[in-house]
């Protein structure tokens, strides 16, 4: 094996074997940031010898071991063992050598509790997105930095602190029952989503969509659906980006312009994909408790992927879906959708006294679909002048180059009809 | 990237022999552990091909050919498949070298395939362009 194809065989054993072998290592030393360490203290110890022997039969058995003799020569070093100890501030004490022999538990519940670690609420969001990224998705930071654009001594910074907070800070590696359970549940799913969301509608820079962030999310969800078989907001989030992930390849032009929803060919959406999200759905029905937020998102999206056509939409039952939200996650932003939906289902009047109700709202001050969505259902009003006003409003409050374009668009189009209209030449219904 | 791992078929997949009980627990921790690292897209296995229909097209611009199973050449054969999406051909393969042995007996074989994936190519302009021609091919001409 030549040494390049040797490190691209072992990145390969270390993207599936890494988050397993922290995870066991964390529940034995107790650590999260030490446990990395030993991961990558074996890795580096790999790389060096596995080009010469080639990769072991079973990689993850020969990584665990090497990673556990390093933990024991920490502990009988015992200089080494105090300037780690320092290093990570602990507040806890060290690990003992039973605990490295001691026969480990269910490889699903030891992930689970990394997860829970790394997404802890002591850690800002950043902090847990990174760190989920590359203990649990094995990313290298530079990898983290180029998915979200920033300098790799940022992301570098981020980790190295966010370890040493979950050390000091003496976070336990369990699993949280009852009504934390809940809590810490929906700091890991916010992470997720997160992921996810920056990677679908990439808010800054000229691009639309940064898959790493979309596959790696969708894999980390779907590994949750495993792991946590039993809570129905993992399920709904799964099918919530499994449907959505179903459109990537409609949701951009040939010169990467954003296709809307309506305007997508939905012949070119992905099947397989649509039947994974419902199916998550299902679970997530299946439990038998109420829909929570993302959940409800994943049952809209799964009404705009059961319509073979635009026009087969069930608007009215979105409508009621996202009043369900709107109570289950009251925002003015999912008002605005309800808006939508309610236009589309009932006219566009309707909608529009409901947006303009949500005109002095605070949370919407600065978001540019307010006026998007104000102009057009004025557009489909035929009030040409007022929708114009309200699209170059939109175009003039959206940092993203590609939705600027498309607001102006609109709004051109808008003053063309306009002019149409004043010529009394005839005018194309919408 | 999604790859498909294909599994051949042999005499025994052929015959409607079920496989052993060691190898249906040892196929199922297998897909558990696809599923756990989250990379587990679809899997299935596939009838026999005693119960198969082959319409094959003897001459170009022809009428087709319908043949009934079951067909002799084993290896050409398709008995089941597992999709995984990973982030690279090596993970693929790593992942391909860890599925059991499906038949035994040495006549156990899998193929690797990578699938096209359009997400991977939407920086690509020209592809986006085909994309587009064939976008306006089915839907006419677009409204302005």
């Amino acid at each position: 094996m030549s040494g390049r194809a040797a490190h691209r065989a072992i990145d390969a054993v270390w993207r599936i074997e890494s988050a397993k072998l922290i995870a066991r290592l964390a529940t034995m030393v107790r650590d999260v940031g030490l446990a990395e360490d030993l991961a990558q203290d074996a890795l580096l110890i790999a790389l060096e010898r596995w080009p010469e022997t080639g990769i072991p039969d079973n990689p993850g058995a020969w990584l665990m071991t090497t990673a556990k003799r390093r933990a024991i020569d920490l502990l009988r070093r015992n200089k080494l063992r105090d300037r780690k100890y320092e290093e990570y501030g602990r507040a806890s004490p060290l690990f003992t050598e039973d605990d490295v022999e001691t026969e480990t538990g269910e490889i699903g519940d030891e992930l689970l509790r990394l997860i829970f670690a790394t997404c802890h609420p002591s850690l800002s969001r950043e902090a847990r997105v990174a760190l989920t990224l590359r203990l649990l998705g094995g990313l290298t930071t530079d990898e983290i930095a180029h998915a979200y654009l920033v300098p790799e001594p940022t992301v570098a910074q981020r980790i190295v602190r966010a370890k040493k907070t979950l050390s000091a800070s003496g976070v336990k590696l369990d699993v949280p029952e009852g009504k934390e359970l809940e809590e810490r549940l929906s700091s890991v799913l916010e992470v997720v989503y997160l992921m996810y969301n920056e990677g679908y509608s990439a808010t800054a820079g000229g691009s639309w969509i940064r898959p790493t962030l979309c596959q790696e999310a969708l894999r980390l969800g779907r590994m949750l659906a495993e792991v946590a078989p039993r809570e129905p907001e993992v399920h709904g989030l799964v099918a919530l980006m499994e449907i959505q992930s179903s459109r990537f390849k409609t949701r951009v032009g040939p010169s990467g312009e954003p296709i809307l929803l309506m305007d997508q060919n939905r012949a070119l959406w992905d099947r397989l994909l649509i039947r994974r999200g419902l199916a998550a759905l299902e679970r997530a029905r299946s439990l038998g408790r109420p829909l929570g937020p993302y959940a409800l998102q994943a049952a809209i999206a799964a009404c705009h992927a059961q319509a073979l056509t635009p026009g087969d939409t069930d608007w009215a039952r979105i409508a009621a879906l996202y009043e369900a939200l709107s109570r289950a996650a009251p925002s003015p932003v999912v008002e605005l959708n309800r808006a939508v939906a309610i236009a589309m289902a009932f006219g566009p009047a309707i909608g529009l006294q409901i947006v303009d109700q949500l005109a002095d709202e605070p949370a919407l001050k600065g978001y540019y679909l307010l006026p998007s969505v104000r102009g057009d259902l004025l557009a489909k009003l035929g009030r040409m002048e007022e929708a114009r006003a309200a699209f170059e409003r939109a175009a003039s409050m959206t940092q993203n180059l590609r939705e600027q374009d498309l607001m102006r668009r609109r709004a051109a189009e808008c003053a063309a009809r306009d002019a149409g209209d004043k010529d009394g030449s005839p005018r194309e219904t919408v | 990237m999604r790859f498909m791992m294909i599994v051949k078929g042999t005499s025994d997949s052929e015959a409607g022999v079920m496989p052993s009980e060691e190898l249906v627990a040892a196929m199922q921790r297998y897909n558990e552990e696809l599923a756990k690292a989250g990379v587990l897209v679809a899997a299935d296995g596939l009838h026999p091909t005693s119960s198969a229909i082959r319409i094959s097209y003897p001459e170009a611009g022809g009428k087709p050919k319908i043949t009934d199973g079951p067909f002799t050449e084993a290896k050409e054969i398709i008995a089941g498949f597992t999709m995984i999406e990973v982030k690279s051909k090596e993970e693929a393969v790593e992942w391909a070298l860890r599925m059991p042995d499906p038949h035994g007996y040495g006549e156990g074989q899998i193929e690797l395939r990578q699938i096209f994936d359009m997400s991977d190519l939407t920086q690509d302009p020209e592809m986006l362009a085909k994309e587009q021609a064939l976008r306006e091919q089915l839907e006419g001409p677009r409204r302005t």
